[in-house]
């Protein structure tokens, strides 16, 4: 019963997602030009054109706006707080434990001596993620970490820190002679040369596509679970339905935690590499 | 396998809006501006007095300790002073004390030997006092003895002599006798 009940749900979805039926998942996740606050409305966001490219607000620029200026907010509040007294209180514990967290167990460990120069960057970039993963688990929210575009903007970004980094300590030619390792036949010179070239583009890649694949699966996952209500067509799956799209909500809470760990964490480790070659 | 489907749906280009991996240059620009200026604004308010006020604390807190550290050590540098003092001074009162019953024994017997001493002697001085005083007496009585025995002697004599004589000398004994 069973069985037969789950493969013609499997044909049902099929057939449903042939016939564009998906779409209100991945309208989920995808772009979309209005915020939908069902049942409150929905807001049409401005469109607009530059030089023939399209600069149209879309829902996850909306809520990086929003991320932006809750990040700005609450750590207003944590420097009033910091120049009243410097025993932390209220939000500023939270914040505290976080760039305390970032600062002696993320870019302390992986860069060494100097990190304090790459500091903001990687503060910053752990904290906006943090913030973007989190705003996709509110109601009406909306992951702009699960947009490839974003990602892999913050994924050039660090990119071009790593880079610059790297350039900065050891020079331009000493930075790209660094990246060959030491100790090779001088044939293979060529060939290393253009693996580590790569290799340079594979990590922010790498970045870019961990990020938003993460953030991306549990959104679908939660909905195609919750999905099946409607297409097996019965009540007997809203438990169970329900449930795993709890389990998965609370992994999700997780996944956004390690997410932006592992965002800040690997930019902070190529960053070491770039910064201090011999190692 | 449900999921896969969805994914490769939604690849193919399921939703309106293009599929999950359409890269859209004005999210990329809004990206990047939006990054800066966060990256700016929290550098401006956030990052450096935080910081700062977080390395001005551990720095604070470090010296606290230190400072700590440094006032356990001489709290327990002065206890051990003191305590090696009072040990020393309680050596010293017992040093002081343990003299003090020594010589007091030592006084004590002294003391009571002294006074044997003298007790026996003045013992000894009464015994030969009295054995003086005692022989004396005996000669004394001796001599009295003596002279009585010689007078009555004399007198038993003298009355040999003549009657006259002795009613005389009777008479001028009992007129002794009689005037005394």
């Amino acid at each position: 019963m069973w069985i037969s009940d789950s493969s013609a749900a499997v044909d049902t979805l099929k057939e449903a997602a042939g016939s564009q039926d998906t779409g209100w998942i991945m309208h989920h996740v995808l772009y979309a030009r209005e915020l939908d606050l069902t049942p409150f409305g929905i807001i049409h966001l401005p469109q607009f054109h530059l030089f023939g490219m399209d600069l149209s607000i879309t829902k996850h620029v909306v809520f990086m706006w929003i991320a932006v200026l809750l990040l700005v907010l609450a750590f207003i509040a944590a420097r009033k707080s910091y120049q009243k007294s410097l025993i932390p209180r209220g939000i500023t514990n939270l914040l505290e434990v976080l760039i305390v967290f970032v600062r002696d167990e993320i870019a302390k460990p992986t860069i060494g001596h100097g990190f304090e120069k790459f500091l903001p960057y990687l503060l910053t970039c752990f904290f906006f993620i943090l913030t973007c993963n989190f705003l996709g688990l509110i109601p009406w929210g909306s992951t702009a970490t699960s947009n490839i575009s974003v990602t892999a903007t913050l994924a050039t970004i660090s990119f071009f820190v790593i880079q610059i980094g790297g350039i900065m300590k050891n020079g331009f030619f000493g930075y790209f002679k660094g990246l060959i390792p030491h100790g090779i036949p001088f044939w293979l010179l060529p060939i290393m040369f253009v693996v580590e070239l790569l290799g340079l583009f594979t990590k922010p890649f790498a970045l870019a596509i961990r990020l938003f694949a993460n953030m991306t699966a549990g959104h679908i996952v939660i909905m195609a679970l919750l999905g099946l209500i409607f297409i097996l067509r019965t009540y007997f799956v809203v438990p169970v339905s329900i449930s795993f799209a709890l389990f998965i909500f609370l992994l999700e809470i997780l996944v956004a935690l390690i997410q932006a760990y592992i965002f800040t964490m690997l930019s902070s480790l190529f960053i070491g590499m770039a910064y201090h070659q011999e190692h | 396998m449900l999921l896969a489907d969805l994914f490769v749906v939604a690849l193919a280009g399921g939703g309106e809006s293009g599929g999950p991996l359409d890269v859209n240059p004005g999210v990329i620009l809004w990206t990047v501006v939006t990054f800066i200026f966060l990256l700016l604004i929290l550098k401006k308010i956030a990052w450096k007095p935080i910081l700062k006020s977080l390395n001005e604390r551990e720095s604070f807190i470090k010296e606290s300790l230190e400072k700590a550290e440094v006032a356990k050590k001489d709290a327990e540098k002065l206890i051990a002073d003191n305590k090696q003092s009072m040990l020393k001074a309680e050596e010293e009162a017992k040093k002081i004390i343990d003299q003090g019953r020594e010589y007091a024994v030592k006084l004590k017997s002294q003391i009571l030997d002294e006074s044997k001493l003298q007790a026996k002697k003045m013992i000894e001085d009464a015994a030969g006092e009295i054995e003086r005083k005692n022989a004396e007496a005996y000669n004394k009585l001796k001599e009295q003895v003596a002279d009585i025995a010689i007078q009555s002697a004399e007198k038993i004599l003298r009355e040999n002599l003549d009657k006259e004589k002795q009613i005389k000398l009777v008479k001028k004994y009992l007129d002794d006798l009689s005037k005394n």
